[in-house]
């Protein structure tokens, strides 16, 4: 194949070294040859922000990226902010706030609330409702996703999520 | 959807981009990708190369030059024109824009000269920039030319820039009076923006000049000249009233496409709306100011 390139990167905190066609998107290269699935595709086109992963701690739409804008760099999926056992303090609070219904965005969300409290950590209304303005739930259930991170703006941080600790996954990676 | 398969090449200085997106076959230059590869995705747009232009340095500066004026790098990301220290002091309201360019993702790694080299008419920054009299710096391989803002664009999604030349730098007077941006939207794209900068005279009663540009709602932002006529030279008090005097007119020489968003008498009047309430937080900026 013409145009490889090789690439290497951090993902959720693990390195990865693989050799990809140039025209590789970024959620094609983490779902599809990696096999990490909890990221989801969904418009497709930027707006939903359902395939939300991290690029060095800034949230990036995965369906409109280049996997080779990653190298050298430090990606975060839903699986990297997921504890081995149970779940964040962020994916407690959409379960006891009930910010979930069908789940599909609920990925997307996380990432977004990840990368939100990392640079904000006691947002205001008006910042959680601007910052997460471009993920989309199609159940609509965006009262509750509010009130979710509304209690975790209020929260003194006890753990945080995006430690190395927390990264650190079990997941065995499928460079084929 | 996948784009159909590229070259991908990195470049380290401007010379280099732009002579490899010069070579033979179609290359194209590549930064943020949030409008190039929605196209590439929908193959609209079909490239044989990709030519990366992140790793040229010099290109995300943001300074106040020494003549006064702001430049900012063409591949700055909305995110950092958003919280860049200078730009929000001496231009808030375009950190403001940039701040609520579509979304938080796009603002990442979306460039502010993608922007204007994509030449979406649904956009916010060329309707600013326009009112701001910025201009902007092309590279090419015959060295470099300046372009109004009102002249970049030309018609949808087409500009005046070459496709081997690369844009650089923006530049444009440090505003010495009131700025004011507003936008009306459905989804995340404006479906009129109005962008107003105002220049003082020494004392700061009267409005020096003032310029004004309606977004979105044609093929390019347009100038609203009956506008900027009547608050020339005018204390900035009067500025609301007068401007209310000549609005309709005014309103009715724009170009203005209708489309699923309204018709164009509707959005006429919108953009009315957003200018006065832009006039109106002009007069109180300068009465902050005096």
């Amino acid at each position: 194949m013409t145009n490889v390139q090789l690439i290497s990167f951090s993902l959720n905190g693990q390195p990865v070294e693989m050799e990809i066609p140039g025209h590789t998107l970024l959620i094609d290269l983490i779902r599809d040859r990696i096999g990490l699935k909890g990221t989801k595709r969904s418009c497709d086109m930027e707006v939903c922000g359902a395939c939300t992963m991290l690029l060095d701690g800034d949230p990036i739409s995965s369906c409109t990226t280049l996997a080779v804008d990653v190298d050298g760099k430090e990606i975060t999926t839903i699986e990297g902010v997921t504890p081995p056992n149970g779940l964040s303090r962020i994916q407690k609070a959409f379960v006891l706030h009930g910010g979930l219904q069908c789940g599909f965005c609920t990925p997307g969300f996380i990432m977004a609330v990840t990368a939100l409290l990392k640079t904000n950590p006691h947002p205001t209304d008006a910042e959680i409702r601007h910052y997460l303005h471009g993920n989309l739930c199609r159940c609509t259930g965006y009262t509750k996703i509010f009130e979710a991170v509304k209690s975790l703006a209020a929260e003194q941080v006890s753990e945080d999520a995006a430690s190395p600790a927390a990264r650190r996954r079990n997941f065995r990676l499928e460079t084929s | 959807m996948l784009p159909t398969p590229f070259e991908f090449d990195r470049a380290s200085t401007v010379a280099a981009a732009v002579s490899a997106v010069g070579q033979e076959g179609e290359g194209m230059f590549y930064s943020g990708g949030t409008e190039l590869l929605l196209a590439m995705k929908m193959r609209v747009i079909h490239t044989e190369r990709l030519v990366d232009i992140k790793g040229i340095p010099g290109l995300d500066r943001i300074v106040l030059n020494d003549a006064n004026e702001l430049e900012i790098g063409s591949r700055c990301t909305h995110v950092k024109i958003a919280g860049d220290s200078v730009i929000r002091e001496h231009v808030p309201a375009l950190a403001s824009l940039c701040a609520n360019v579509a979304n938080v993702r796009v603002r990442s790694v979306g460039t502010i000269g993608g922007n204007l080299c994509f030449g979406e008419p649904h956009a916010d920054p060329p309707t600013m920039l326009g009112a701001l009299d910025a201009r902007l710096v092309l590279q090419g391989p015959n060295g470099t030319r300046s372009v109004h803002a009102d002249d970049f664009i030309r018609s949808e999604l087409e500009t005046v820039r070459e496709a081997d030349e690369l844009m650089i730098v923006i530049v444009f007077p440090r505003p010495t009076g009131p700025v004011t941006y507003r936008r009306f939207k459905h989804g995340e794209r404006p479906s009129v923006n109005v962008g107003m900068a105002w220049s003082m005279e020494a004392g700061a009663h009267s409005i020096k000049s003032a310029r004004v540009r309606v977004g979105a709602l044609g093929s390019k932002p347009q100038p609203l000249k009956a506008v900027e006529g009547v608050l020339k030279g005018l204390p900035v008090h009067d500025a609301h009233r007068a401007i209310q005097s000549v609005l309709a007119a005014a309103l009715d020489e724009l170009d203005v496409n209708e489309d699923r968003h309204g018709s164009a008498d509707y959005k006429r009047h919108l953009a009315g709306v957003l200018l006065l309430r832009n006039a109106e937080e002009a007069v109180a900026m300068q009465g902050r100011a005096t």
